[in-house]
């Protein structure tokens, strides 16, 4: 219950705070502020939106009803992208794609044009640019679900309409797209709530949605009540893309509940065919991860070799890990209790709580942040009023100075990971051996732990992985609520690439994309996962 | 002869349990008194209640409403609540719900923390040796096929030495060939060891054959209670005589405590003049007769079925056909004329 109240309070306080704006403030938003942030956002999403479901579907769809070279590493090499976070791909593409950079030269000189002035690609720092980047990182989620649901449900149906004479190729149309329709719709809303939450590639590539105008609202013109009205604003949004997503389960699960699962059998290309096939997976693979990642290796080695590795990115390291080692700790804990309290006492309140302890991963950082800093500054400012009553010396800000805050911050966002993925792990234990345990004279803390820890260990221990992973990413949150010059990996590559200097920043990433990889190598491991 | 024996003390007494899930009631004001090493088997269509009372029974389910005593001590009552692991209660499960990341030995022993190591292990072994299961000791639950599951899941149940064993569908999970052979050897161990049992069956003839008492239920009531062939020979009701057997039903109209109907009359007290009844007629007490006596009728079907054989016969003034089982073989054929006649014993009025 206390959990679940954590995740409520940035919310609440949100409001709270959107509700102190002087009134004058409301005018000014309404006539500069907002109409433009959102209608990019609104281009932003629906571009994003597009581009996922089109990557995400095919792809999905090439794997599992094709067989040609390659498709077994591109089942998972097709997830790869997601290792790469989006202010990643922006910060690696923007020197990639420079106007006097390698790429755009070697067109040049293949073309015949000597000055960059003659001919040179569209700007990636444009609002096309921005929705292809974004789109490239953020398919996985569309492929992943998709995917899933064709593996699972599809086999029967398909070959029940070959029987009833649908060519192998118009099946995709006719059948299997209608069928994925849900798995599309929760692919595409998580795809679309990252896309909401990104604040560097929108900021790097001069796109103003919403997420950078909350930043700049609050840290240029440190106008909080503002930043919490767009804020506000951006919650409208994120309520709607649950709704779709919570919409669309739902009849994903009724569809779940009425087939057998049974894979379908590949059918093998041969000649142009499978080529075409390859050439189709490799493009968002090549684009969404080998080039950046390729890309970063090389800067790094230059900076390696060049420089050597500064202490200074060791520091970072130890800051990432230990700020997102407590608050995956924190994640986990709550996480059992939460899945484990809805498992045993089923009712109204607690998948109340399990409910609402989830909705801070739809909520984006930025958003959360703001919505914290608020009960966080009110705390500190209580306990060092009262330190300072009790020992006459002011002490500094308990929660924000220590990184508490952060930590908290990570919690209630990445909550619903762990939550999720440990129910889905206590929901392969048959309740009949909960009772069973108990009728052979354990109580409800021993069963527990003599059969539901030893049972969805790989499912706890994924979901820690997920959530540390997420955690060491996560970078619009981390740059509001971090205390002063307390600086993680991301927020350094954040800051490098603002300023336009490029000097280490390609170690971080490189580093942040490493450890990105891993989730991935989980999730394919998985295979069948349940997004 | 000493007075226990004419009245045993009652191990379980359930008094006014009632239990509703989201306003519909699946249990409704169920008193139950059972004695010791008594078994019973509850009996039911699926979703009359008789596993949420087995469940209300463990402990695993709350009661909204009654007590239940067990040796005279309240478990379950508006002020107090014994929470399962305190009851000392066996439960068989269904699905038997072993665990599958201990083996057999460690199932067993799960049962048993509140023994010393070394006790626990000898109960363990005694029971395991008791049941047979010595070769696959060291086994997990999924190499194991399902006969040899059951027979884990009882020795679990039975390892710390319940006072009572609650078994819900305990063979229902069998194949057919099996179930006979298991169920048999099961209860006999049981009655070897003065346990006592309170079994969920749907299986009508496991009702009648395996128990000392049969409670049948519906809609979350008790229907009628009694031994094997109370419930078989006397329904008290037509739900009772339609679960245990198959039936022929003619409808008639009653006269002077008399049934009217096309294949005769048949005694009915108690009921009121011009008052519509059905007669239930088993099919083995129809009998085809060659000679001049019953009623005319035309045979629609004759299936041998194995023992006996299934005749299906037409009556010129019933809408659909009755079905007559002999062991006698009637060498008759589809549109055959004969008479058929009724053994009144065992024919009811409902």
């Amino acid at each position: 219950m206390l959990i679940a109240a954590l995740v409520c309070l940035p919310v609440l306080a949100l409001l709270l705070i959107a509700f102190q704006g002087s009134a004058g403030l409301w005018p000014h938003m309404l006539a500069n502020v907002l109409p433009a942030a959102l209608k990019n956002t609104v281009i932003l999403l629906a571009g994003v939106g597009m581009l996922v479901t089109l990557i995400g579907t095919t792809t999905a769809w090439m794997v599992t009803a094709y067989d040609f070279p390659g498709r077994r590493v591109f089942e998972w090499a097709l997830l790869l992208p997601l290792a790469v976070p989006t202010y990643i791909i922006a910060y690696a593409y923007l020197d990639i794609l420079h106007p006097v950079g390698a790429v755009q030269g070697a067109l040049r000189s293949l073309l015949g044009y000597s000055s960059p002035r003659e001919f040179r690609l569209p700007d990636i720092r444009s609002m096309g640019g921005c929705i292809l980047l974004l789109g490239l990182v953020l398919y996985p989620y569309v492929y992943l679900t998709t995917r899933a649901m064709f593996l699972t449900q599809a086999a029967n149906l398909v070959e029940v309409s070959r029987t009833l004479g649908t060519r192998r190729g118009s099946v995709f149309r006719r059948v299997a797209l209608p069928l994925a329709r849900p798995a599309i719709a929760v692919g595409a809303s998580l795809a679309l709530m990252e896309a909401l939450n990104d604040i560097g590639a929108s900021q790097f590539l001069g796109v103003r949605t919403l997420t950078p105008s909350i930043y700049s609202t609050w840290v240029n013109r440190s106008d909080m009540p503002g930043a919490a009205q767009i804020a506000l604003a951006m919650l409208v949004i994120v309520v709607l893309l649950v709704l779709v997503e919570r919409y669309a389960r739902r009849n994903q699960r009724y569809a779940a509940a009425a087939q057998r699962p049974r894979a379908m059998s590949p059918a093998r290309l041969r000649g142009w065919r499978a080529a075409g096939a390859f050439c189709l997976c490799l493009f968002p693979v090549a684009l969404g991860f080998i080039a950046p990642a390729a890309y970063l290796c090389r800067e790094a080695w230059k900076r390696v070799s060049f420089a050597g590795i500064s202490p200074r990115i060791w520091g970072e390291i130890v800051n990432t890990v230990t700020v997102s080692a407590v608050a995956t700790l924190l994640v986990l804990l709550s996480g059992l209790v939460l899945a484990y309290a809805a498992r045993t006492y089923p009712g109204r309140s607690t998948s109340l709580a399990a409910r609402a302890s989830t909705l801070g991963y739809a909520v984006p950082g930025t958003v959360l942040a703001i919505g914290l800093l608020y009960p966080v500054g009110l705390f500190d400012r209580f306990w060092a009023g009262g330190v300072e009553w009790l020992i006459g010396a002011a002490p500094g800000l308990l929660l924000l100075g220590s990184g508490a805050a952060l930590v908290l911050a990570y919690s209630v966002r990445f909550m619903a990971i762990s939550t999720g993925g440990i129910e889905a792990g206590f929901s392969r234990i048959p309740p009949s051996l909960d009772h069973a345990g108990r009728m052979l004279g354990r109580s409800s803390m021993g069963v527990f732990r003599s059969v539901h820890l030893p049972l969805s260990k790989t499912a706890i221990a994924s979901a820690g992985l997920l959530v540390f992973v997420d955690c060491m990413k996560e970078l619009p949150a981390t740059l509001l609520l971090r205390p002063l010059n307390f600086e993680t990996l991301a927020t350094h590559l954040y800051g490098e690439a603002a300023r336009g200097t490029y000097e280490e920043a390609a170690i971080a990433a490189l580093l942040i994309v490493l450890i990105g990889i891993l989730p991935v190598v989980v999730l394919s491991r998985l295979g069948r996962v349940e997004t | 002869m000493n007075m226990e024996n004419l009245h045993p003390p009652r191990h379980l007494e359930i008094n006014g349990v009632s239990r509703s899930f989201g306003g519909v009631p699946a249990l409704n004001d169920i008193s139950l008194s059972v004695a010791h090493g008594e078994l019973i088997c509850l009996a039911g269509h699926s979703g009359c209640g008789k596993s949420t009372l087995l469940r209300v029974i463990a402990g695993i389910e709350m009661p909204d409403q009654g007590r239940i005593l067990l040796d005279g001590c309240g478990i379950s009552g508006p002020n107090n609540y014994v929470e399962p692991e305190e009851r000392n209660i066996g439960f068989m499960f269904q699905d038997y719900a072993l665990f599958p990341h201990l083996n057999v030995l460690d199932n067993i022993l799960f049962g048993l923390k509140r023994l010393t190591r070394p006790a626990a292990q000898a109960r363990c072994l005694e029971i395991v040796e008791r049941l047979g299961l010595e070769h696959l000791s060291r086994r997990f639950p999924h190499m194991l096929s399902g006969g040899e599951q059951q027979r884990v899941a009882l020795a679990r149940a039975l390892a710390p030495q319940p006072q009572i064993l609650l078994m819900d569908e305990p063979f229902s999970n069998l194949d057919r060939g099996l179930r006979d052979g298991i169920r048999t050897e099961t209860i006999s161990l049981l009655r070897e060891l003065g346990t006592t049992v309170i079994m969920v069956t749907h299986d009508p003839e496991e009702a009648l054959s395996a128990g000392d008492r049969v409670v049948l239920m519906r809609a979350g009531e008790i229907v009628q209670e009694g031994s094997g062939s109370d419930l078989y020979d006397r329904p008290a009701n037509a739900y009772t005589a339609e679960f245990f057997s198959t039936f022929n039903k003619v409808q008639g109209a009653c006269w002077n405590g008399f049934l009217e109907t096309p294949l005769g009359r048949f005694a009915a007290p108690g009921f009121a003049d011009g008052h519509t009844a059905t007669l239930y007629v088993r099919p083995q007490c129809l009998r085809v007769n060659c000679g001049a006596e019953g009623v005319d009728c035309t045979v629609v079907d004759c299936a041998l079925m194995g023992e006996i054989e299934q005749i299906q016969v037409s009556v010129a003034a019933l809408p659909g056909p009755l079905k007559i089982r002999s062991a006698k073989r009637s060498r008759l054929r589809s549109g055959d004329v004969a008479r058929i006649s009724v053994t009144p014993e065992q024919v009811f009025v409902f």
